[in-house]
C-alpha cells in the first residue's frame, strides 16, 4: 500500500477569517459594471423583462462556473498557473491564459480609476468645474467647443482626456493624468503590498463603502422630482424583447463578465482558504449578492436619470415658452408648463406662420428618458450633469466618485492577486526576496506600461482593450476550464474532492450543469459573440470638433494596424492554451513514451498541497 | 413687482444717468428719454434725444456704449440680472469664473498623495522589522524541528496523529479512506 505523504505545514498566507474571504470575492465580482452596465442593459432590453434571461443565465452559467473556480482553487491550494499545471501539464496553458488576461485587464482598469480620481479631486471646487464653460479669448462668449456641445462634455473630452480626433493621432502625454495614474498605482501598491494580508484589511472598507453610498443615493434619488418616471420606465417589463436573441446573449455575457470569472483571481482567493470549507455555499452566496447589488444599484441610477430627463424636459419647455412669449409679447408667466400645450395649439390655429418661424423644438419626456448611456458616458457625462442640478452638488460628487473608486479598487485587488499569486508560486524569485518588492515591481511596470493610456488617444485604446482583451479570451478560458475539470480531470474525482471539502455529495444540479449545460452555453455564447463582432466592421466613435455634425461623434473605422492589435489582444491569451499543450507534448515525446494526459490516480485533493 | 409708470420713470432716470456718466456732460434730462410700444411682456423701444441739437436722437452706438458701461447699475436698480433684463443688440461681456492662484485640485491631490506615501512607508518599515524578527526566530525554531524528525523515524516511518505541533493539522489521509490499506 502506498504511504501517503504527510501534508506539510505550509506557510501559505491565510485569510484572517471567513468573512474577509467572502468580502474579497464579492468585492472582486461587484465592480463598475454593476453600476454602469447592468442598468443600461435593463433599460434597452425591456426593463423588468430582462431579469428573466438574467436569472436563467445566473442559474445555468454564473453559479456553476463560480463554484467550479472556487472549488478548484480551494482544493489545489495554488494560483491559476500552478493549479492548472497540477491538473495536467497539458492544461497549464489555461492558467497562463488567465494570467495574461489579468495583466491586460489590470493595465487598463486602473486607468479608468485614474479618471475617477481626477473627477474626485476636482469635486472640491465651487462651482464644479464641469458646470460652467470657460470663456473664449475676447471674453464675449463661451469657448466654441464647449458652447456647441455641453460644459460636461467639454470637461470630459477636453479637460480630462484632451482627446484627439483620431486613434492614429496619439497626441501628447497629459501630465495631470500621469499624476493621477501614479497615485492610483500607489494606492493599489499600498493595498496589495503583502498580498492578501493587506488586501484583506483594505477590503473591509472598499467592499462595504459602496453599499453605504448607494443607500444614500437611493434615499436622495427617490426624493428628486421625476425619479418615479425614471423608475417606472426602467422596470416596466416589455416581454416582446425576449424574442430577440441579442437580449439572451447580453444577459449571458453580463453575468459572465460581472462575476469576474476566468481571471484566475477567484482561484487565487480560494487557494488561501483552509481546505475543509464549504465552497458550494460560498459560490451561491457570492453570485446572489452580486446580482442583488446590480439590482440595488440600478434603483438610484435610474432615479437620477429620471430626474435628469425631467429637468431636461422642463428646460426644453421653458426655452420654448420664452421664445413664444417674446414673439407674441405676452405677459410674463402667462404660459407655464402646465398650459403650454393648450397655448401652442391655440396659437398654431391663429398664427401658424409665426409659430413655424420660431422653429420650436419638440419636447417629449419619453425621448429624454430614451437617451440611454452606459459605461464611462453614464458616470462622467450623464451623472455629473445630474449632480450639478442637485442641491449641495460638491458633496454628491465627492460621494459618487469615492464610491466608483472603491468599486473599481476592490475589483483591482482580484486582478492583481490573479497576477501576483502565480508569480509567487512560479518561484521566479527566491524565497528571501520580500513580497513587498515583488508587488512593487509589478505595480511599477504596470504604471509605466499604462502611461500609453494617458496619451490623447488613450481612451480609444482603453475601449479596444475592453472590447477585445477583456471579452473573448475569458469565454475561451472558461470553456477550457469546464472541459478540463469535467473531462480531463474527470468529474468523478472532482466530485470526491468537493465532497471531502464540503462534507456533502455533489447534487444533480452541479452534475448536470458542469457536465453539459455550462460548456454548451459557453460555446453558444462564444460563437454568437464572435459572429456579432465579425458582422459589423470594427469602428469607433471619435470626438472631432471639426466634424460637420459636431457634437455628434464621428464614426470611424480602425486602421489596419489597429485591427491587427485588436486581433492580437484577443488571440494572445487564447493561444496560450494550445501552445503550452504543444510544448509539453514535445517535451514528453523527447523524454519518455508516457503521454498520459493526467498524472496517475494517487492524487486526491487532500494530497495535492505538497 | 408690477411694471407701472413709476418703473418707467425709474428706467428713464437710469438711462439718463448712464448717458451723463458716459459723456460726462450733464445735459441729458429724464424728458430726453422716450419710451414707445410698451407691451405687457414688458418690452419696449426707447430713444434718447439730444435737446441741445435740435431734438435729434443720439446715435444708437453711443447709447449702447453708455448702457454697457453702466449695465450693472441698471440691473441692480431693477433687482434683475443680465439674463432677466435684456437689451437687444447689447451683448454683455461675461465675467470669467473665479480661478484661485493654485488650482484646488492640486491641493487635494497633494493631500491624497502624502497620505498614501506615508502609508506605504509605514508598511514597508513594519515589514522589514517583522522580517528581522522572523529571521531571529527561525534560527531558534530549526533546532526544534530536528528533534521532531528524530521522533518520526523512531515510529517506523508512520507518523502519529499525536504529533500536533504547530497548529492542529488533522491528517485527513488517515481519517478518511480505510480501503486503501489492506485490512489486518
Amino acid at each position: 500500500s502506498a504511504t501517503p505523504e504527510i501534508p506539510k505545514e505550509d506557510d501559505r498566507p491565510k485569510w484572517d477569517n471567513k468573512f474577509q474571504y467572502i468580502l474579497s470575492c464579492i468585492g472582486f465580482a461587484v465592480g463598475l459594471g454593476n453600476v454602469w452596465r447592468f442598468p443600461y442593459l435593463c433599460q434597452i432590453h425591456g426593463g423588468g423583462a430582462f431579469l428573466i434571461p438574467y436569472f436563467i443565465a445566473l442559474l445555468f452559467e454564473g453559479i456553476p462556473l463560480l463554484h467550479l473556480e472556487l472549488a478548484l482553487g480551494q482544493c489545489l491550494r495554488k494560483g491559476s498557473i500552478g493549479a492548472w499545471n497540477t491538473i495536467s501539464p497539458y492544461l497549464g496553458g489555461v492558467g497562463v491564459g488567465s494570467w495574461v488576461v489579468s495583466i491586460l485587464v489590470s493595465l487598463y482598469y486602473n486607468t479608468v480609476l485614474t479618471w475617477v480620481m481626477w473627477y474626485f479631486i476636482n469635486s472640491f471646487q465651487e462651482p464644479l468645474p464641469w458646470s460652467v464653460c470657460p470663456l473664449n479669448e475676447n471674453r464675449t462668449g463661451f469657448n466654441k467647443e464647449c458652447y456647441e456641445s455641453t460644459a460636461v462634455n467639454y470637461f470630459w473630452y477636453r479637460k480630462t482626456l484632451n482627446i484627439t480626433p483620431d486613434i492614429a493621432e496619439s497626441g501628447t502625454l497629459q501630465w495631470w493624468l500621469i499624476l493621477c495614474l501614479a497615485t492610483c498605482w500607489a494606492i493599489v501598491y499600498l493595498c496589495t503590498i503583502r498580498g492578501i494580508e493587506t488586501t484583506g484589511k483594505a477590503i473591509y472598507v472598499t467592499a462595504v463603502f459602496p453599499y453605504l453610498v448607494l443607500t444614500i443615493f437611493l434615499i436622495q434619488g427617490l426624493t428628486l422630482p421625476g425619479a418615479t418616471d425614471g423608475l417606472v420606465y426602467l422596470f416596466t417589463p416589455n416581454l416582446n424583447t425576449l424574442k430577440n436573441p441579442r437580449v439572451w446573449l447580453d444577459a449571458a455575457t453580463q453575468i459572465f463578465f460581472s462575476l469576474s470569472l476566468a481571471f484566475g483571481g477567484l482561484i487565487a482567493f480560494s487557494s488561501y482558504n483552509p481546505q475543509k470549507n464549504d465552497c458550494e455555499k460560498d459560490a451561491v452566496t457570492v453570485a446572489i449578492v452580486n446580482s442583488i447589488t446590480s439590482l440595488y444599484a440600478s434603483i438610484p441610477v435610474f432615479s437620477v436619470l429620471g430626474f435628469k430627463a425631467t429637468t431636461s424636459y422642463w428646460d426644453c419647455l421653458d426655452r420654448n415658452i420664452i421664445s413664444v412669449i417674446n414673439e407674441f409679447d405676452l405677459p410674463e408667466e402667462s404660459i407655464v408648463r402646465q398650459n403650454y400645450t393648450s397655448w401652442i395649439s391655440f396659437l398654431n390655429s391663429s398664427h401658424p406662420e409665426k409659430i413655424a418661424g420660431l422653429k420650436l423644438k419638440s419636447c417629449d419626456l419619453q425621448e429624454f428618458l430614451d437617451q440611454s448611456v452606459s459605461g464611462t458616458g453614464l458616470a462622467f457625462i450623464v451623472f455629473t450633469q445630474a449632480i450639478i442640478l442637485m442641491p449641495g452638488s460638491q458633496a454628491w460628487a465627492i460621494l459618487f466618485f469615492i464610491m466608483l473608486f472603491s468599486l473599481g479598487l476592490s475589483s483591482m485587488f482580484g486582478n492583481i492577486e490573479g497576477v501576483f499569486t502565480p508569480l509567487l508560486e512560479l518561484q521566479i524569485v527566491s524565497k528571501s526576496t520580500p513580497k513587498e518588492l515583488l508587488s512593487g515591481i509589478i505595480c511599477l511596470i504596470s504604471f509605466l506600461i499604462a502611461l500609453c493610456f494617458t496619451l490623447g488617444s488613450g481612451s480609444y485604446w482603453i475601449d479596444i482593450f475592453d472590447r477585445y482583451a477583456g471579452s473573448v479570451p475569458l469565454l475561451v478560458i472558461a470553456f477550457f476550464e469546464v472541459i478540463g475539470v469535467v473531462y480531463v480531470y474527470k468529474i468523478k474525482r472532482f466530485s470526491k474532492d468537493v465532497k471531502w471539502m464540503t462534507g456533502r455529495k455533489l447534487n444533480l444540479y452541479w452534475q448536470i450543469t458542469w457536465r453539459f449545460i455550462s460548456p454548451l452555453l459557453l460555446l453558444i455564447v462564444f460563437m454568437a459573440f464572435v459572429t456579432l463582432q465579425m458582422l459589423k466592421p470594427p469602428s469607433y466613435a471619435a470626438w472631432n470638433p471639426k466634424y460637420e455634425s459636431f457634437p455628434m461623434k464621428e464614426e470611424k473605422v480602425y486602421p489596419p494596424w489597429v485591427q491587427a492589435i485588436c486581433v492580437l489582444l484577443a488571440a494572445l491569451p487564447c493561444v496560450c492554451v494550445p501552445l503550452v499543450a504543444l510544448f509539453h507534448l514535445i517535451k514528453q515525446k523527447h523524454r519518455s513514451k508516457d503521454t498520459s494526459l493526467v498524472s496517475p490516480e494517487v492524487f486526491y485533493c487532500q494530497g495535492a498541497n505538497s | 413687482y408690477a411694471w407701472d409708470a413709476n418703473e418707467e420713470y425709474l428706467f428713464k432716470a437710469m438711462v439718463a444717468f448712464a448717458m451723463r456718466r458716459y459723456s460726462s456732460k450733464s445735459t441729458t434730462q429724464i424728458s430726453n428719454v422716450l419710451l414707445c410700444n410698451v407691451t405687457d411682456r414688458v418690452s419696449f423701444w426707447f430713444v434718447v434725444t439730444d435737446s441741445s441739437k435740435n431734438v435729434t436722437t443720439v446715435p444708437g452706438s453711443v447709447v449702447e456704449a453708455a448702457i454697457r458701461m453702466n449695465r450693472n447699475r441698471i440691473n441692480s436698480a431693477f433687482l434683475l440680472s443680465d439674463k432677466t433684463l435684456q437689451f437687444l443688440k447689447i451683448t454683455s461681456t461675461l465675467s470669467p469664473p473665479v480661478e484661485p492662484s493654485t488650482p484646488v485640485w492640486l491641493i487635494v491631490f497633494g493631500v491624497v498623495l502624502c497620505l498614501i506615501v506615508a502609508g506605504i512607508v509605514f508598511l514597508i518599515v513594519s515589514g522589514i522589522q517583522k522580517h528581522k524578527k522572523k529571521n531571529k526566530e527561525s534560527t531558534e525554531g530549526e533546532n526544534l524541528e530536528e528533534k521532531v524528525e528524530v521522533t518520526v523515524t523512531l515510529e517506523n516511518g508512520l507518523p502519529c496523529e499525536v504529533l500536533d505541533l504547530k497548529a492542529g493539522h488533522i491528517n485527513g489521509v488517515f481519517a478518511a479512506d480505510d480501503e486503501r490499506f489492506t485490512s489486518l
